[in-house]
């Protein structure tokens, strides 16, 4: 399992299409009653690679994390995280709901970081990372208490383990959530909007832990964000979307520097003006 | 004066039977005590199926929530020891019959009666709990009983603790209705049975008065003395022991009264010159 103190890895696109990808989407759809959010979506994230999805909101970037994390349940089509099915799957041209276990067992290999942070306020920051290690994966409490303060060295909170989350600024509260996800050691991080919460002043704080964590680790990143240079520093690929569809996807350095739609080009020129 | 007279030597007969009225009190703090706990339990089983997302566990909670809610105490208690009875004499049941405990009967159907609006509170805390912080359990992997006991319960609860304590203070006034019950001499039915051989009113209608006032107000601070803990420990507002100690800052008393007035005459006085100027 990565964890951010490990060597330095390559970069895997290249290899990642060979092996099963880590997630992949098979004509997903999401339906909030009649509104379409996303429709007939395909598409494969190979075993460290990291995705951006940018476009305008409501063009259902979040949702896909969301659908990944089993924070929404998909109307119709497949998702399968190493190559096992998610939610559904098909038997006898049918399509069933995979058990509550599977579910669960696969869930175990996903962590996420919201735009809201969502520490539990009921705990310290050294209780909010130690909680699911020791509870959900068994993990003894000595190993996770040191793994919790190697973690909250890597963030710079050293020196905030006792404290309540409630006293600790926007941008320490989402390092600490950094920190909680990655307890889990996941294969897979999702990053939804990270930053948007923050003071301008302390994004840079945060992004820079997600860099050093992009470089020191292969976790595979699926990642919604609005900076576009932390985009384009970290992201394997860039996803545009616009309407529940993919417009169009590439390395960072085409789709940032000659995208082929005009809705990329549009939706780059409005960004890039507000930064 | 007269009339004071009188009401002396009325307070002082009442007196005379102390003992019967403070076992009369005791048997009502028995009765609220043990069936606010049983009613605190069956609102938390209540109310955390009425939030579940099963039907299966939503459907028969929300029955026995709007039936225990709808149905007057005095009627359930009624049915509970007269009605009840004729099917233990017809089927020749081998359980405990509710006539012969009328303590225990009296105490359940007060329990089951306020557990009922109970499990409102509870639902409804739950639901007030932000939704980011269910997600972060399932994006941690937690099981359900786990989140609930670790995370979401422990918010929950400080939402829902003045929700209870008003249900609670409830339950205490509405132990009186149990002075029609047999057997059961509570605080309510001991004044009264001193009151009528005798048709004094005032001395009697007044103690009534003051022991339900005082007793709602211990039940009143203490609850509110759990909701100042249960929001401490989610980081809002002090802890208790900061809430009950005078001044735990080492400041000497009066340095802190004699600092305020100082410095707030020190800040206004340039700015009323200014504007006289």
């Amino acid at each position: 399992m990565p964890t951010p103190t490990e060597q330095p890895s390559p970069t895997p696109a290249a290899t990642a299409a060979a092996e099963t990808p880590v997630i992949e989407f098979q004509d997903v759809e999401k339906r909030f009653g009649d509104n379409v959010v996303l429709k007939d979506l395909d598409f494969t994230v190979g075993r460290g690679e990291r995705v951006t999805l940018i476009g305008p909101s409501g063009s259902g970037k979040t949702t896909i994390l969301r659908l990944v994390m089993t924070l929404e349940e998909l109307t119709d089509g497949y998702i399968f995280v190493d190559g096992e099915p998610l939610t559904h799957e098909e038997r006898d041209g049918r399509r069933v709901p995979v058990s509550k276990k599977h579910q669960k067992n696969l869930r175990t290999r996903i962590g996420m970081v919201f735009q809201q942070f969502n520490l539990f306020p009921n705990m310290t920051v050294l209780e909010n990372i130690i909680e699911a290690p020791i509870h959900v994966l068994g993990r003894s409490k000595e190993e996770a208490v040191a793994k919790a303060h190697d973690l909250l060295e890597q963030v710079g909170l050293s020196d905030k383990a006792d404290a309540h989350p409630t006293s600790l600024s926007g941008g320490q509260q989402q390092r600490v959530a950094i920190a909680r996800a990655l307890a889990m050691d996941p294969e897979i991080l999702l990053l939804d909007e990270v930053t948007s919460a923050l003071d301008p002043e302390v994004v840079g704080e945060v992004l820079n832990i997600l860099r050093r964590v992009a470089e020191t680790t292969d976790v595979t990143m699926l990642i919604v964000t609005h900076e576009m240079s932390f985009a384009r520093d970290v992201s394997h690929k860039v996803m545009m979307f616009d309407g529940g569809h993919v417009v169009e996807s590439g390395p960072p350095e085409k789709i940032f520097s000659e995208p082929d739609h005009d809705r990329t080009k549009a939706f780059l020129g409005a960004v890039l003006r507000d930064t | 004066m007269d009339w004071l007279d009188e009401q002396r030597a009325n307070f002082e007969a009442l007196g005379n039977f102390s003992d019967r009225i403070l076992d009369g009190l005791i048997t009502t703090v028995q009765l609220t005590v043990i069936s606010g706990l049983l009613g605190f339990v069956i609102a938390v089983v209540l109310g955390l199926m009425a939030g579940s997302r099963s039907l299966w566990l939503r459907g028969p909670a929300r029955v026995l929530i709007e039936f225990f809610r709808g149905i007057s105490l005095l009627v359930l208690l009624f049915w509970l020891l007269y009605v009840l009875p004729l099917f233990w004499i017809k089927y020749d049941i081998t359980l405990p019959a509710p006539q012969d405990n009328t303590f225990a009967t009296a105490t359940i159907a007060l329990a089951i009666n306020y557990g009922a609006y109970g499990a409102e509170a509870v639902r409804s805390a739950l639901t007030s709990v932000p939704r980011g912080q269910w997600e972060a359990t399932t994006a941690l992997s937690m099981s359900w009983p786990h989140k609930m006991r670790r995370i979401i319960f422990p918010q929950a609860w400080a939402l829902m603790i003045p929700s209870l304590t008003n249900l609670w203070v409830h339950l205490l006034k509405g132990s009186a209705i149990v002075s029609i019950v047999p057997e059961v001499n509570e605080f309510t039915f001991e004044l009264d049975n001193l009151r009528r051989p005798t048709d004094i009113w005032f001395s009697h209608a007044f103690i009534g008065l003051a022991t339900y006032f005082v007793l709602a107000l211990i039940l009143t601070l203490g609850m509110q003395a759990l909701e100042a803990r249960a929001k401490h420990k989610l980081g809002r507002g002090p802890s208790l022991w900061e809430i009950l100690s005078p001044d735990p800052r080492p400041t000497p008393p009066d340095a802190a009264s004699a600092a305020p007035p100082r410095t707030k005459a020190a800040t206004t006085r340039p700015r009323a010159g200014k504007e006289t100027e």
